[in-house]
């Protein structure tokens, strides 16, 4: 008989392994779904993982999706090393898009080398809004960040479907639900000629090298830390677990927004009614999958925007729906969490007596 | 107003409020055993992606509904399997069951997009339902509004009244005394669990085949969600779920109703009122810390292993 037993330490080496025994497994599991679904299981999987990332043009793009993962997914690893469970990341991206764009919008078409830096702080600024709604509930009133941050996203995506229908649509757009084309010296500047890579990828890079330092190297990433490992711990040393919520969802609010403004002022181009298709929830799935460790998250970023673009070649290669995509992700995280338990887990046989 | 708009407005209500009641009944179950699933609207999409796929190709809708309650069990059962037996992060297990039901009801349900249904029959009895006022206001539903009472009067006596329930509450509270009486803590969570599964499920196709009836992606927009938090609302007491249920349901309809009263709001601020109103309830029944102190039950989310 088999029975789960407590180690006598946690397995370090379970804790590099299990993320890439999940993806290992997801790999299987897709596998496994192709044959089901009546598809050539090595030629579908070769449409799905490898021929996304068989062109010059393929691998820009693997970079223009991972920018906007890598930035939600850093900053909600923040608050989850504290036990701050911000999931409304897709509402701070949204709410940071339509700030950024705000700014572009209310400027008007005079060329300006400041308009950019200022539609980009206002995306930070605008996600950090968001997100300082339910970090006001939460350390005021003992709300649920969970529940609240979640709730906002339903209530951002309104908020941009108000806009793009109503005040900010193209008055010489057709009556299409969409602002005006920004101009060139509003979108952040491509790398690589011949693919979409922008500067995004670059920040997101800052970002994550920063992250790591503010986890490892200050003070107030010690305290974060303390809080979500040992709770009590941190009340004893007189940590405030309001600063924690606060910087926390903060750091979380503005990295999504500086997302959302860099999807717009990016691949997309102008303000529309869906700006992400679940970059911040998919986010969620990144940071687990990446240890909540900066260098992890990189990687794991990479792996999630292949999902994404996975799911658009087989849609147009295997006619598959592209919800495919999600299928993978929540599979993903799922086996991740499994693997995660043989971290402090170890099955052993027990002969009956 | 004539009493024909209110009568509309009231099956309305009622409408939207039963999902709400089946997901949030089953969560308050779950709840009390000391189980936080957080998956609620995964199981409730993938139950109306059953739902609807089943009482479609079958054209019976009673089949359909076993298939969602089935297809949200086995949702649960990936859970429970996860953070019952494996000791999971139950807030991290419940967040992957939703978006892994948010993706799997996706790619299933890509075929059935757009597809009619015929939608749950409303109730006509031969004398009731013609009773004068009456009649409409209490004969003419259709037959899971009344499902749901129902299974709010069965949930209330089982919390209260069976040594089962006794059973369940002790198990939420402190799993570590039920266990050391001899309790079997692990197959009463399981069971929990599995119970909000199959309501969830229902209230997903409840979604499909009665509310909405046709299969959209992401159809339950947030209602798994509201359930959850209509169980803090509800400080874990069945009668405030159903009660709460109906208010949601109440706001909803306002939003449809609002136009038609000449109030010119865009749509789109009155879409929010749900969403808003789920967060100013959270903040009137969290304010009082005492008041989510007292009720939650007093091991909700915390892992318990029998034997470590």
């Amino acid at each position: 008989m088999l029975r789960l037993e407590r180690r006598a330490q946690p397995s370090r080496a379970m804790r590099v392994l299990a993320p890439l025994i999940a993806a290992l497994l997801m790999f299987v599991t897709g596998f496994v779904i192709f044959t089901v679904l009546g598809k050539a299981p090595l030629a579908a999987f070769e449409v799905f993982f490898v021929k996304p990332l068989s062109s010059m043009y393929g691998l820009g793009e693997l970079l223009v999706k991972t920018a906007p993962l890598l930035l939600c997914a850093l900053g909600l690893a923040i608050g989850f090393r504290a036990n701050v469970w911000n999931i409304g990341a897709e509402g701070q991206l949204v709410v940071g898009a339509l700030a950024g764009s705000g700014v572009a919008l209310a400027w008007g078409e005079t060329e300006s080398h400041w308009v950019l830096p200022a539609m980009l702080l206002a995306g930070a600024l605008g996600g950090m809004a968001w997100a300082a709604i339910p970090a006001f509930l939460r350390t005021r009133f003992r709300t649920s960040e969970i529940l609240t941050s979640l709730m906002l996203v339903y209530v951002a995506q309104l908020l941009l479907s108000y806009f793009v229908h109503g005040p900010w649509r193209d008055p010489e757009g057709f009556n299409f639900p969409q602002s005006r084309m920004f101009n060139d010296w509003e979108l952040l500047p491509l790398l690589v000629e011949g693919t979409r890579v922008n500067l995004g990828i670059v920040f997101a890079l800052a970002v994550a090298a920063l992250s790591w330092f503010f986890t490892e190297k200050t003070y107030a990433g010690y305290r974060l830390q303390v809080a979500g490992l040992a709770p009590a711990a941190a009340g004893y040393a007189g940590f405030s677990e309001k600063r924690n919520v606060w910087l926390a969802l903060l750091i979380g609010g503005a990295c999504a927004g500086l997302a959302g403004i860099g999807e717009v002022a990016g691949p997309i181009g102008q303000l529309q009614p869906s700006v992400s298709p679940g970059y911040g929830f998919a986010a969620i799935i990144v940071a687990f999958v990446g240890r909540l460790h900066a260098l992890g998250i990189v990687l794991a970023s990479l792996l999630m925007s292949l999902l994404y673009l996975g799911g658009e070649q087989a849609q147009i290669d295997l006619a598959l729906p592209s919800a495919i995509t999600g299928l993978f992700q929540g599979l993903l995280l799922f086996y991740l969490l499994a693997m995660d338990a043989f971290v402090t887990w170890r099955i052993r046989r027990v002969r009956r007596a | 107003m004539s009493p024909e708009l209110l009568i509309a407005m009231l099956a309305s209500t009622a409408a939207a409020a039963t999902p709400l009641v089946f997901a949030a009944m089953g969560e308050l179950v779950t709840e009390r055993a000391g189980v936080l699933n957080l998956g609620v609207e995964g199981m409730m999409l993938v139950g109306a992606i059953a739902g609807f796929a089943v009482g479609l190709h079958s054209g019976s809708l009673l089949l359909g509904y076993l298939a969602a309650a089935g297809a949200g069990m086995a949702m649960a059962l990936i859970f429970a399997v996860l953070t019952l037996q494996l000791q999971t992060n139950q807030v991290a297990t419940g967040l992957a069951l939703t978006l892994f039901g948010v993706g799997l009801s996706a790619f299933i349900g890509k075929a059935y997009t757009g597809q009619p249904i015929a939608a749950v029959p409303h109730l006509s009895l031969p004398l009731l339902s013609d009773l004068p006022l009456l009649g409409p206001l209490l004969f003419r539903f259709d037959v899971l509004v009344y499902a749901s009472f129902a299974l709010f009067f069965a949930v209330q006596w089982f919390l209260t009244r069976t040594r089962g329930g006794l059973l369940l509450r002790a198990v939420g509270e402190s799993p570590a005394v039920a266990h050391a009486i001899g309790h079997p803590v692990q197959r009463v969570r399981y069971a929990a669990v599995l119970f909000g599964g199959a309501c969830s499920g229902i209230a997903g196709a409840y979604l499909s085949t009665a509310l909405t009836p046709m299969w959209v992606e992401g159809l339950s927009a947030g209602r798994g969600w509201i359930a959850l938090a209509l169980v803090v609302f509800a400080t874990w007491k069945p009668l405030r779920v159903l009660a709460g249920a109906y208010l949601f349901g109440g706001v909803t309809v306002l939003q449809l109703y609002a136009q038609g009263f000449g109030l010119h709001i865009p749509s789109e601020f009155l879409s929010m009122l749900p969403y808003l109103a789920t967060i100013v309830v959270l903040v009137l029944i969290c304010r009082d810390g005492r008041t989510i102190l007292l009720n939650q039950p007093a091991s909700l989310g915390k892992s318990f292993h029998p034997d470590a």
